[in-house]
């Protein structure tokens, strides 16, 4: 605990220092509220409107939860599908991969067509974010499976059962954190984009709201506050992962891990 | 071992006019035949790309002879590849160690998969880990082993799981040249203990000679004959064994058995 602390004190300095520059620039060079806030605006916004802050907070993070659920779910359905049927790993693969390269904003009115202003489509937007990089990564990681170790266990004489759940399974849950992950960091995007849509309540209708009245601290409280949001549920799932995967790293490998995590 | 003993044991595995050869390329084994008994340590030498690897795929069951029969144990009716699946211990050239589970885990991969509960194989395990050298390994992960220690785990792993019959596939190929050394003689000790069936596959004369009763020379192809060399050398053996005439005796009739083809063609050196 005390080495991340240390590791992380290097960004946490670095951030200060971004902070202190944007107080102080707005400031010196007199720049209008409305195209930069200063921050010290932004934090008093924050603090002044807390409570209906922190509703509209909790209603983009219901969505963007929720949306990942659905997705961690469905994503993993479809990949353990793609794995066991070598028809769908000719067919419905190379459709998911290359369905990244959709442009996702495009499609989301559509959302908005099929399940309305209500948080369905705040959702559908979200799962149309998040699926692809969950079900593509844990398709990988079922690929990745060492086939010695299957060899090895059918000549043990192993059923179909046995070795997806002592060695499919295992080997797909690295796969599968990294897709969670991205998808865990962009499911906060996908919510606000719902929200733009068109709704009633979220962060995300709060910043463009504010942003049509000119109200510059506010609008910044609302993206400070997204952004914190996605950086929590992305760690959240690091931390979820480290938990589960760590012991099968060792030590000398844990190093590098915490570099990666840094990174990111 | 009198010869009288000799005869009375059982065949552990018996190869009949075994033909195979992948889709589109040349045979790799044409009507061969081979036996070996319960309780003998048999190495089968041959070049690289002889299909030694092929060879014990088949006997493991993982791969069909297109003709002929490979039993393993005393039932010789029963031929189907389905049948030897969970009767052959199995170690392959890389160990094939799962980095999830600890050694203790690792090792009891195979009689979990036979149905013994995870509790009782963790007990068989442990008791069997000092006399492997893997003493306190037991909450390790695989890579915080080294390569000759990942191998042992490896050679537990089939010891446990297999039948009577164990195939090791080239183990030592991928170690360094002194591990090899401890390795082969640590294979030693724990065979004179043990007491397997070993067929043991490998490209090099003298770990063949150090080890077994009786190596196999595959030397050409496609393999229909195996030349056969009893190994007399006495038991215990240790490294010093390598250095001893008869030794060499043999090493140089071993060698014999190659045709060599000036090495203009695909025939890789040994």
């Amino acid at each position: 605990m005390k080495s991340s602390l240390a590791k992380s004190t290097p960004v946490l300095v670095f951030v200060l220092l971004l902070a202190a520059i944007w107080e102080a620039g707005t400031t010196f060079f007199d720049i209008p509220h409305y195209i930069i806030p200063k921050l010290s605006d932004v934090l008093l916004s924050i603090w002044d409107n807390g409570r209906l802050l922190g509703k509209h907070f909790a209603v983009t993070l219901g969505e963007a939860l929720l949306g990942l659920g659905i997705s961690a779910v469905f994503g993993t359905l479809a990949a353990v599908w793609i794995e066991s049927s070598g028809l769908a790993k000719k067919t419905i693969y190379p459709l998911i991969v290359a369905s990244q390269t959709i442009p996702i904003i495009a499609l989301s009115p559509i959302m908005v067509m099929w399940f309305g202003y209500e948080i369905g489509s705040k959702v559908a937007v979200v799962i149309l974010f998040t699926f692809f990089p969950i079900a593509v990564n844990t398709a990988d990681g079922f690929r990745a499976a060492d086939p010695d170790i299957g060899e090895l266990m059918r000549t043990m004489g192993a059923g179909k059962r046995q070795l997806f759940l002592k060695w499919k399974i295992p080997s797909a849950l690295p796969g599968f954190f990294t897709g969670l992950k991205m998808a865990a960091a962009i499911s906060v995007g996908g919510a606000t984009l719902g929200e733009w849509l068109g709704g009633e309540s979220g962060l995300g209708m709060y910043t463009k709201r504010s942003s049509n009245l000119l109200r510059g601290e506010a609008v910044f409280s609302g993206v400070l506050l997204l952004s914190l949001m996605g950086i929590v549920l992305f760690l959240s799932v690091q931390w979820a992962e480290r938990a589960i995967l760590a012991p099968r790293r060792s030590l000398k490998n844990k190093d590098s891990q915490c570099e990666r995590g840094k990174l990111l | 071992m009198s010869e009288a003993n000799e005869n009375e044991r059982h065949n552990a595995l018996s190869v009949r006019g075994l033909t195979y050869s992948f889709p589109g390329e040349p045979t790799l084994f044409e009507a061969l035949d081979f036996d070996i008994k319960q309780g003998e340590f048999v190495s089968v030498l041959a070049a690289s790309g002889m299909g030694k690897t092929t060879l014990f795929r088949l006997v493991a069951g993982l791969l069909f002879p297109q003709s002929g029969t490979i039993a393993v144990g005393e039932s010789q009716d029963s031929a189907a590849a389905a049948s030897k699946l969970g009767k052959v211990g199995y170690m392959p050239q890389r160990d094939a160690l799962m980095p999830w589970r600890t050694v203790l885990d690792n090792a009891a991969l195979g009689l979990e998969i036979g149905g013994t509960t995870r509790r009782e194989a963790r007990r068989r395990v442990l008791e069997l880990l000092p006399e492997m050298g893997l003493a306190g390994t037991e909450y390790k992960y695989p890579d915080e082993l080294s390569g000759g220690m990942r191998q042992r785990v490896s050679f537990l792993r089939s010891l446990l799981g297999g039948g009577e019959l164990l195939l090791l596939d080239e183990p030592f190929s991928a170690l360094d040249a002194m591990t090899r050394v401890s390795m082969q003689e640590w294979l030693l000790q724990v065979w004179e203990q043990h007491r397997k069936t070993i067929l043991f596959i490998t490209h090099d004369a003298d770990e063949a000679l150090l080890l077994s009763d009786r190596v196999l020379v595959a030397a050409k192809s496609p393999v229909s004959i195996l030349k056969e060399i009893e190994v007399t050398l006495p038991r215990p053996r240790t490294y010093e064994t390598v250095m001893n005439e008869n030794f060499i005796g043999l090493k140089r009739e071993l060698l014999g058995h190659f045709e060599w083809d000036g090495g203009n063609s695909k025939g890789r050196s040994l």
